[in-house]
């Protein structure tokens, strides 16, 4: 309770140093200032880059005071305090940070651990990728091939790739291997679906367009039907990559050597609160960042997205 | 003596639930070489299934289509379909969308490259040539769809509603465009529209259909076409003639109307 009334007031305060402080200095007259209307116009609400930092300080700020951080200017009354098996203070995470990531922890560095999780979950999704988009194709042109897989994938589609694990582990174990099986398996589906859709949302007249302008079947898959599927083929991957982002962290969790979701369990078991915060936040960073490439790659790529 | 010979042409949709459609009965209609012919009628007169079946796009139930000496069997390079909206490469700039045809038939870059140069020069866009289709007004994206037709020196020339989608201003530069483009190459070209004041300027010949079944109602040699082309539309709008025929052809249009009407009504 008093933690949430903290943060009402951290905002309050935010609003007011955003609103009256700075809004003079940051803002520009453009044509969306030049708007009487604004409220209920979507395009008229644009994040305010001060709010988001100051929201990431705020958490930093609430952190620190529960946790008698010696960077945060004002405390909690002891008695409110977190213990630090509880919930470390920030510079105890960092302070963890560094020294796994030159030390490492149990036999493997951080960038290990890390490179570990990154590395299965590239390798799941290429293989998806590589399987599942010319699977979507055929599915899109071929009405046996449609009939034949449709009940595999419309089955498929709804299976949670966690409720997998136990499966995979009798099957191929707890190896290397298997766990690229299981994002394979997570990520396959989600793109087979993706590149039926793709295929599917052709326009029948640009279709026809390229035959009466002489392109063959073979022409006309290669220059209208692929890349009219580009853009939900990303959007497919954008879902896919995130999925598998958790379901390796999961696989982790459950068996692994290394690897981002294996350090955590580990410490968990040793009550390492820092090393588990850490991770935490690490795997929510390099998530986003996964997302946010797919999302630069899909601006290269496919910039005509939403504008046919 | 490459005339378009529509053969006794019926289209009979078969629907899911057992009815059928007789979109067209019996059409038969044979276009010059080189003439421009426009085709006006009700909407679900068949006009767009006409079309598809010159294009190859569909097989008649009966009937046959005949280009010079040889049967219309699927799409061709020798005829060329301006679609209204939505049918040009997005993934592709406004040269590759012109080149399509050319590329796909293995013609040497350099040649694709003059050809093209050439035909943007010709409607007007030499400053878009690496634009994104995207980036272009609805007007000059048909200019592309008809540049890219041009492309792949095609002998007879399909538009369905070509234009229908333009405000009244770019429409009217369009039509003279299409005009000047018809005189300049010699091709044949068929033009569906709704307006008929469009049917009239863009029509040597005009065809009037009528609904269910889809066949043709009258057919009306035009002189504006060839007053128009390379002239000025405009004055040809303001010629006696010109309002006289548009009346005629409104007030059988509202006569065949009330006829079709009169028929539901009697079937009732
Ligand atoms: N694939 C199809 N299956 C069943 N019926 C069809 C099909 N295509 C067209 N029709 C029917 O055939 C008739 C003619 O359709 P068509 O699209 O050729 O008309 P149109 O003259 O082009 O109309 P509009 O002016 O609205 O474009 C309509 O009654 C339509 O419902
Ligand atoms: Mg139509």
């Amino acid at each position: 309770m008093t933690v949430l009334a903290i943060y009402v007031g951290l905002i309050l305060v935010a609003w007011a140093i955003t609103r009256f402080a700075l809004a003079p200095l940051t803002s520009v007259d453009d044509f969306t200032r030049r708007k009487t209307v604004t409220f209920g116009d979507e395009s008229a609400v644009r994040a305010s880059r001060a709010a988001s930092v100051f929201s990431v300080l705020a958490i930093f700020l609430i952190w620190g005071a529960f946790t008698g951080s010696r960077l945060t200017p004002l405390h909690a009354p002891e008695a409110w305090r977190m213990a630090p098996i509880w919930l470390p203070p920030p510079e105890a995470v960092w302070g963890r940070v560094v020294t796994i990531a030159s030390d490492g922890y149990r036999n493997f560095t951080l960038f290990e651990h890390l490179i570990a999780s990154i590395w299965r979950v590239v390798g799941g999704f290429l293989a998806g990728a590589l399987l599942g988009i010319p699977l979507g194709f055929a599915m899109g042109l071929n009405g046996f091939l449609r009939g034949w897989f449709d009940p595999i994938v419309e089955f498929m589609r709804p299976v949670p790739p966690l409720a997998l694990i136990p499966l995979v582990i009798i099957w191929f174990g707890i190896d290397e291997k298997a766990k690229i099986i299981l994002l394979f398996l997570a990520s396959l589906w989600i793109m087979a679906i993706a590149a039926r859709a793709g295929v599917a949302g052709v326009k029948l007249s640009k279709v026809h367009a390229a035959y009466s302008l002489g392109a063959s079947r073979w022409q006309v898959l290669r220059y209208v039907i692929l890349p009219n599927a580009l853009p939900d083929i990303f959007t497919g991957a954008r879902v896919a990559m995130g999925v598998c982002w958790g379901t390796v962290v999961a696989a982790e969790l459950v068996a692994a050597e290394r690897g981002a979701g294996m350090m955590i369990m580990v410490a968990s078991r040793f009550m390492s609160t820092d090393i588990v915060i850490m991770g935490v936040i690490l795997i929510g960073i390099i998530g986003y960042g996964i997302d946010m490439l797919m999302r630069i790659a899909e601006r290269k790529l496919a910039p005509w997205k939403g504008r046919g | 003596m490459a005339d378009l010979r529509i053969d006794d042409v019926s289209m009979t949709f078969r629907l899911p639930n057992g009815g059928e459609v007789h979109a067209l009965s019996n059409v038969s209609l044979t276009i010059r070489k080189g003439e421009i012919v426009s085709v006006l009628g009700p909407s679900g007169c068949g006009k767009t299934t006409l079309l598809n079946i010159l294009a190859g796009f569909l097989a008649p139930t009966g009937g046959e289509v005949w280009l010079g000496n040889h049967t219309v069997r699927g799409p061709d390079r020798e005829r060329g379909m301006v679609f209204q909206q939505g049918a040009l490469f997005e993934w592709m700039s406004v040269r590759e969308n012109v080149g399509f045809g050319p590329r796909m038939a293995g013609r040497p870059k350099a040649e694709i490259r003059r050809t093209v140069d050439h035909l943007l020069d010709t409607v007007g866009l030499s400053d878009f040539k690496e634009k994104a289709i995207y980036e272009l007004s609805g007007g000059m994206q048909q200019r592309v769809a008809l540049a890219r037709c041009l492309a792949n020196d095609p002998d007879v020339i399909l538009m369905d509603e070509p234009l229908g989608a333009l405000d009244a201003l770019t429409r009217e530069k369009m039509q003279g465009l299409v005009l000047d483009l018809w005189k300049e190459t010699g091709k044949t070209v068929i033009l569906i529209t709704h307006s008929v004041e469009e049917a009239l300027l863009l029509g040597e010949r005009l065809i009037v259909m009528a609904p269910r079944p889809g066949r043709i109602h009258r057919e009306y040699r035009l002189p504006f076409a060839e007053m128009g082309a390379g002239g000025d539309l405009r004055t040809v709008k303001r010629h006696p003639e010109f309002a006289a025929k548009r009346e005629e052809i409104l007030s059988m249009i509202w006569e065949m109307e009330e006829e079709i009407m009169g028929r539901a009504e009697a079937a009732e």
